[in-house]
Order: structure tokens, then C-alpha cells, then sequence
């Protein structure tokens, strides 16, 4: 665990510099306002977490969002058949799991390198869901009002979407540190070989692996559509696999594979709320954001990587050595 | 005359491990030094001072009796030491000439630093023909084979004018052929001035090569042999501290009784080109297979156990036919391989023992998908004593293990189950004599409980030492089968060559 200490202490200083600069009487409306977000954000993160640590990546999860988010609005809005709300859910996250079964089909079977395969499954699921929905903005906010009161109220002073993170989190936890699907994953995902030789069915689990990270951004597309209401074909989703990759790297995971906990991805998440939340405060210029946003990731990064991997002697030795 | 390059209580340590404390060596010009010692023993510590890639805790270096301090391998480098790694490093997409002369390339046109084509391939073409390196050098080094590549390596050194030339299990994976051309050119070298530092595990080589060997075990020095007494018993005393009594444990008489066939292999073949492969193994045999790189021994293996694909043939364990597809099917059948290469096939070299050990066996260590840690730790535990690893806890990371120990974590692995048949490819590369010599009486025992034994092996002393029988491969095919009583390193190398039975 001594592995999360350095970005635990970055989130707490970062959480205590909005504290600070926020007005006390506000902290209330603040804290809810980022519980939310963190709770959407947490289920994308999650599922790239789990892909990356089994190896693979996923460009495409923002286009799935915007594609589960329309068809969802879609099967809801017909007017001839109009699909009751749970039915409507669980097609949405079936056909996530579908899009991850395409994804990881095509990286084990065809040997298309990940990054090729889900790059194109970005642009074909967006294109896919602007044709669903003809590019019209879906009028959904009446049909889904009585929803969005209860999801975005708290239970016990916590949002609940924090709540369903916080689920989502802890099954996520038993599967990835307590079965041995989540042993293989790591398996995979440092050494396929050895794993294949092992006897572990590797092309199985990177599928599944596949299917889950899809799947969450299935479920994360319903609480999207349930939070901000609105779904704009051509924009929902847009930028969020970068959100969820950065958060899920920024809590441990490493793009080689085989490294990361799901303990760092939350926290990675809360890091990539509070971020933009800071910058606001100190009311840094909103053309300013991504820059802000991109240098303090990559200065976190760079120092986690000193820190964790003990390079810092090295790092120390090299600065002597030059000085 | 005054020594090439003398080195003086070098120490160096490395945080939880003291590699080396207060070792001396010193090497004449013209003289081959071999350094030897079991894995861990600190000499890929003390060659990488020399080359100035780890700079020593305490201690002098120095050249020509001066002190000198080695930095960086640059300055190694301008000083004339030159380091060949196991791993060559070359640019495999480049031609021989660009590889001699990369990061030196001779240059015309002033700032715009064109390449200078005729000289390069006329100085690349005089050390080619050195080196004995029969190619032209616009060949492109992914074309050559491992032995020639070695070769380009040297040429490289000798381009910068190296004078001490470090050469690191030089013939690890090397054919015989390749490895005597090798020595031949080692020879040359040392006639021409240049002192050589020779590291291998193979002491057989060493006994042939070097006219000084300098022993080191657990970072201090252990002893030295001067020409007259170098052999192979007296090196293995210095490595290990202590007289090895018997190396090869094979205890022949107590398996004579069972003898029932384990394994019937018929027309086993992973290409369409190649005649089928057929043998069979009894209960309790350690039947070794020999041949050159790229007879196709790995290959077969490999397609046992499932991991290629068997394009015709079938395998019998204990009479009954087993259809491998997948390496999972041969587990079941109780068909378990020992890979060639440990750290690419056989380990997950950034987790734990504990994991490691555990990987193959998880789903018999958990109910309803979820790991019984305890149970797991307590089998890594138990099994490391077994296989006496050496580890200061089941927690500690595969990678931080040496050799002996990554193998027999490895073995650790598939061990925690009795194997019908055990295929062990290469089960000692790399490995220090102590670890080889608990790991030749563990397969000992292993057929004594009765499993059947193939030993890949590349290593003569070892086939011989260890097989009650002998197979040998050549291009895909085998050759030849040997009975102990007709076991010579001449038959199998005849065999090995393609020669038919004599």
C-alpha cells in the first residue's frame, strides 16, 4: 500500500486547498457537487483500470458511452414501442458487453494491436450513435425526471452516485484482488506468455477484460443520460476515455500491464475531480483548464514514478554526479 | 611488464545486498582471465564496474598503473574496455557496417555529417575479415545468426580500439560450431595483444580457454587457478566452498523394477514438411534429447504441451490417448513443461514466489472463484522448502531471485503435482553448479516416484550424466536413439550432425 502513499497525500492536499479556498458556507454545495462527478467518473475509471491491467486499452470508451447513451434514449422515446426504462438498461449494457466482445475479438484473434482496434471503434461507435439518433437532440428530460430526483439526492449526507461507485468498487475489489479471474488478469497482463503456459485460457480473460471495461461505460452512459439529461449525439462521451485512462494511470495502473489496484484507480479518479475543481477556485482562466489539468497529471506522475519505483536514489545520484 | 588493468578491494553494494567486498583481479595484455562463480557470486557486479556502468563503493581501478576512474561507459570505453552483453545489443534492422561503426560513423561533407559509405564498408570489410565473418558487410544484422551477430559485437569493440574485451556467457546460445569459431577468434585476439575477460558458466569452455581463472563467491574472492591447475573438479571446489561429491545424482538401480510405458508418442508433427515423430518413455526413465539449435527440439515441446499446434500424431499417457489443444489439456494429462527461456515463458518475473508458485494450481486453492490466501501462502512456503529456494520470504519479487532460484521457482510450480511426464527444456541454462546439482537430484526423485522424463539439453555432460537413454533430433527429425551402454559424445554430436546410425 506504501505504493499509494504518494497521490493519498496529493489528494489530501488537494482536497485541503479547496477547503481553504472555498467559502466554509459553501463547502456543503462543493462537496456534493464533486461527489457526484467522482461517482460518474469512478465507473469509467474502474473499467479501464481492469482493462489495463489485464494488458489492453480502450480508446473507444467514450463513443460507447455516446452510442449506449443514444440508443438508450432512443428505445425509450419510441413512439410506436416504447421500451420500459429497467428493459431499456439492461439491452444498453448488453450491447456494451457486445462492443467489448467486437474489441477484444478483434485484438486476440486478428493480433490487431489494441490501440488500432479501439482508435477505430472510437470513430465507428460515434458515427453509429449521431445516425441513431438522426443527430436530433432526444427530449428526455420528463421521462427521466422522476429517476434524476432520487440519483442525484444523498443517503447518509453522500451523493448517491457515490453510493453506486462505492458498490461498484467493492465488487470490483473482491473480483480483481480476491478471485482468481482477477489473479489471471494480472497474469496476463505482465507476462501472457507465461500465463498461456500456465495453462490460463489468456485469449478468455482478455476478451472478458474487454466486455467489462465496455460494460462500464455502459452502465456510466445510463447515469449520465440520468444526470446531466441532456445527450447531444455528437458530443456525449467525447474525451472521457482520456479522463478514464489518466485517472486509472494517475492511480497506479501502468500501460505495460499488470500493475495497479482498485484503491488507486479511486483514488486516481478523486485526483481527476479535484483537479478542475481547484483551478476553478483559484479561478484560473476556463481557457486555461486543460493546460492546468495536463501539466499537474504529468508533474504527478513524474514525481509517482520517482517515488514508487525508488528511482529516486538514482534520480539523487544524477544530480550529484552533474553537480 | 606491468599488468593491463589492475583492480583493488573493489566493494560495491546495492540496497539489502553487499554484491562484492574487497575483491582484486588484475589481467595482463595477451592473457584470457576467466572469472567464474555460481550465480549471485558478484561477477556481472565486477564486470560492470570494469565497464564503467556501476561505479564501485570503495576500491582502484587501474590501467597501465594509473588510477583511473570509470564513470560512465563512455569512458570505459575511450580507455579501451569494451563489455559484450549475453543480450547482444545491436540494431537489427542495420547493415554489419553500420553496426561496427554505430554512434562512430565517419562522416564527409562537414556539418551536414553524411555518411562516409566507401570508408565504412572498407574498415567494416578489413575487421570482418579479422574476425573470420564471412558476409558482406551491407548484410543486414537480423540476417546472421546469433554466432555471427557475436561476431558483429566484437567488430565493434575492436573498431573502437578496445584492448580489454568483456565478454559476458559469450556461447549461452551458441551451436557448437558457432562456439568453436568463437574460441578460434578469442585465440587470434589474445595473439594480437588484447586481454580477454571471460565469463561462463560452462566449465568445460573455461578449462580449454583460459589461461587464468579467478573464482569468486558470495562477493569475495575465492581463489585463483593459475594454467597447470586449471580443471573442471577444482573450479567447482573453489565455486561452491566445498567438495561436490556427486554432481549428476542418477541412482540406476532402484528404477529397474517398474518399468511401464508412460508415454507413446506417434508421428508427432508441428509442420507439414516433416516425417512424424515417434517414442515412448518408460515409468521412471530420464530419457535426454539432444541436437543442435533449431533442430526442432524446443518445437517438439512446445507441441506436447500445447502451446503449438500438433498438425498430426498422437500421444498416449499410461496407454490412454490424450488430445492436447491447448496447454490445458496437457496439465490435465499431467504433461508439464519447464520452458526454455524461465523469464519469458515460465515466470511473471514482477510478482511474487508466492504467486508465481501458485499460478498454474489456483483453481484447486479456491472455492467459488475466490483465492484461500492462507492456503496459498502456506503451499508457496512449503514448496520453496522443498525445492530449498532461496528467498528471504514468498512475498519477494520472482525478478530479484537469481538464476538457480527463478528455475526453481519455476519447478516450485508445476511440482506441487505428481507429473506423468515432465519435459524440461534446457533445465539448467544459466544456472550456478550448486542449484544444478539439487536440481539434477530432484529429477532423480521425480522418476524414482515413477513420472517419465524428457531433458532437453545442449549441455553433453549433462545428457550424458543424467539420461538413462538418448534421443537425438536433427532438422525436425529424429535421428537417433542411444542406449546408456552406447552414450558417447562423438555418436550424439554424429547424429546431431546428421550422420545416420553408424
Amino acid at each position: 500500500m506504501s505504493k499509494l502513499l504518494g497521490i493519498f497525500l496529493f489528494m489530501v492536499a488537494l482536497y485541503a486547498g479547496i477547503l481553504a479556498a472555498v467559502d466554509p458556507a459553501a463547502w456543503g454545495y462543493n462537496n456534493t457537487n464533486l461527489g457526484q462527478r467522482i461517482g460518474l467518473e469512478g465507473i469509467l475509471c474502474l473499467g479501464a483500470g481492469l482493462l489495463i491491467i489485464s494488458g489492453g486499452v480502450d480508446l473507444s470508451i467514450g463513443s460507447v458511452v455516446g452510442l449506449c447513451a443514444c440508443v438508450f434514449c432512443k428505445l425509450v422515446l419510441d413512439e410506436d414501442y416504447p421500451v420500459p426504462i429497467p428493459v431499456a438498461a439492461i439491452i444498453v449494457v448488453l450491447l456494451g458487453a457486445a462492443i467489448g466482445f467486437v474489441n477484444g475479438f478483434l485484438v486476440t484473434f486478428f493480433r490487431v494491436q489494441a490501440f488500432v482496434v479501439t482508435l477505430c471503434g472510437l470513430f465507428i461507435y460515434r458515427g453509429a450513435a449521431r445516425w441513431v439518433m438522426n443527430d436530433q437532440t432526444p427530449v428526455i428530460a420528463a421521462l427521466i425526471r422522476p429517476i434524476k430526483e432520487v440519483t442525484d439526492s444523498s443517503f447518509l449526507m453522500v451523493p448517491m452516485y457515490l453510493w453506486f461507485l462505492l458498490i461498484l468498487f467493492a465488487l470490483t475489489t473482491i473480483f480483481l484482488h480476491f478471485t482468481i479471474h482477477g489473479r489471471y488478469f494480472y497474469a496476463i497482463g505482465s507476462n501472457e506468455r507465461a500465463a498461456a503456459y500456465a495453462g490460463i485460457n489468456t485469449t478468455l480473460y482478455r476478451i472478458l477484460a474487454y466486455m467489462l471495461c465496455s460494460m462500464f461505460a455502459a452502465i456510466y452512459s445510463l447515469m449520465h443520460v440520468a444526470h446531466y439529461v441532456s445527450v447531444e449525439p455528437p458530443k456525449v462521451g467525447e474525451f472521457l476515455e482520456l479522463y478514464a485512462i489518466a485517472g486509472a494511470v494517475l492511480g497506479g495502473c501502468s500501460l505495460r500491464g499488470g500493475e495497479g489496484s482498485t484503491l488507486g484507480i479511486l483514488i486516481g479518479t478523486t485526483i481527476m475531480r479535484l483537479l478542475p475543481n481547484l483551478a476553478n477556485m483559484w479561478s484560473i482562466r476556463d481557457t486555461l483548464y486543460p493546460t492546468v489539468i495536463g501539466g499537474a497529471l504529468l508533474i504527478c506522475v513524474i514525481l509517482d514514478e520517482i517515488l514508487r519505483r525508488g528511482s529516486w536514489r538514482e534520480f539523487l545520484a544524477l544530480f550529484r554526479r552533474s553537480g | 611488464m606491468p599488468p593491463l588493468l589492475a583492480a583493488t578491494g573493489i566493494s560495491k553494494s546495492f540496497p539489502g545486498v553487499q554484491a562484492l567486498s574487497d575483491v582484486n583481479m588484475h589481467i595482463e595484455r595477451s592473457e584470457l582471465l576467466a572469472v567464474v562463480g555460481e550465480n549471485g557470486a558478484g561477477k556481472s557486479t565486477l564486470m560492470r564496474i570494469l565497464a564503467g556502468i556501476y561505479v564501485p563503493d570503495r576500491g582502484r581501478i587501474e590501467i597501465d598503473e594509473r588510477p583511473v576512474m570509470l564513470r560512465n561507459v563512455k569512458q570505459a570505453e575511450q580507455l579501451g574496455i569494451a563489455l559484450i552483453h549475453q543480450e547482444l545489443n545491436l540494431a537489427t534492422h542495420l547493415d554489419i557496417a553500420g553496426n561496427v561503426f554505430l554512434g562512430r560513423e565517419p562522416t564527409w561533407g562537414g556539418p551536414l555529417k553524411l555518411i562516409d559509405r566507401a570508408r565504412i564498408h572498407a574498415d567494416a570489410r578489413r575487421i570482418t575479415e579479422r574476425l573470420g565473418l564471412i558476409a558482406s558487410t551491407r548484410t543486414l544484422v537480423a540476417d546472421l545468426s546469433i554466432g555471427q551477430q557475436q561476431l558483429v559485437e566484437i567488430g565493434r569493440a575492436l573498431s573502437s580500439r578496445s584492448r580489454l574485451l568483456i565478454l559476458d556467457e559469450p556461447t549461452s546460445s551458441l551451436t557448437e560450431s558457432e562456439a568453436e569459431r568463437l574460441f578460434a577468434v578469442l585465440r587470434e585476439l589474445k595473439a594480437e595483444g588484447i586481454a580477454i575477460l571471460y565469463i561462463s558458466h560452462r566449465l568445460k569452455e573455461v578449462e580449454a580457454l583460459a589461461d587464468r581463472v579467478v573464482v569468486l563467491r558470495d562477493g569475495r574472492n575465492a581463489g585463483e587457478l593459475r594454467r597447470g591447475e586449471i580443471r573442471h573438479q577444482a573450479i567447482v571446489n573453489l565455486m561452491v566452498g566445498r567438495e561436490l561429491k556427486q554432481f549428476f545424482h542418477r541412482d540406476r538401480a532402484a528404477n529397474m523394477g517398474h518399468r511401464a510405458e508412460v508415454v507413446r508418442a506417434r508421428g508427432v508433427c508441428w509442420s507439414a514438411t516433416q516425417r512424424g515423430i515417434d517414442f515412448t518413455i518408460h515409468a521412471g526413465e530420464i530419457v535426454g534429447m539432444a541436437g543442435l539449435m533449431g533442430a526442432g527440439r524446443t518445437e517438439l515441446a512446445q507441441t506436447l504441451f500445447g502451446v503449438r499446434a500438433m498438425l498430426g500424431g498422437t500421444v498416449a499417457i499410461d496407454g490412454r490417448r490424450v488430445a492436447i489443444r491447448r496447454p490445458i489439456d496437457a496439465i490435465r494429462a499431467g504433461i508439464f513443461l519447464i520452458p526454455e527461456d524461465r523469464r519469458l515463458d515460465g515466470l511473471i518475473l514482477e510478482d511474487s514466489v508466492k504467486h508465481n508458485v501458485s499460478l498454474a494450481v489456483l483453481p484447486g486453492l479456491s472455492r467459488l472463484g475466490l483465492v484461500n490466501f492462507s492456503e496459498e501462502a502456506r503451499l508457496a512456503q512449503a514448496m520453496c522448502e522443498r525445492f530449498r529456494v532461496r528467498t528471504p520470504s514468498t512475498g519477494q519479487i520472482v525478478g530479484n531471485l537469481s538464476g538457480g532460484n527463478q528455475q526453481k521457482v519455476v519447478l516450485a510450480k508445476w511440482l506441487s503435482r505428481a507429473p506423468r511426464l515432465l519435459i524440461l527444456d534446457e533445465p539448467t541454462r544459466g544456472i550456478d553448479v550448486g542449484a544444478k546439482s539439487e536440481i539434477y537430484a530432484l529429477m532423480d526423485e521425480l522418476a524414482k516416484q515413477g513420472a517419465a522424463i524428457l531433458m532437453i539439453s545442449s549441455d553433453l555432460e549433462e545428457i550424458l550424466g543424467m539420461s538413462d537413454r538418448v534421443l537425438v533430433m536433427h532438422e525436425g527429425e529424429l535421428s537417433g536413439e542411444l542406449t546408456r551402454a552406447e552414450l558417447s559424445e562423438e555418436r550424439i554430436m554424429h547424429l546431431a550432425t546428421g550422420g545416420g546410425r553408424s
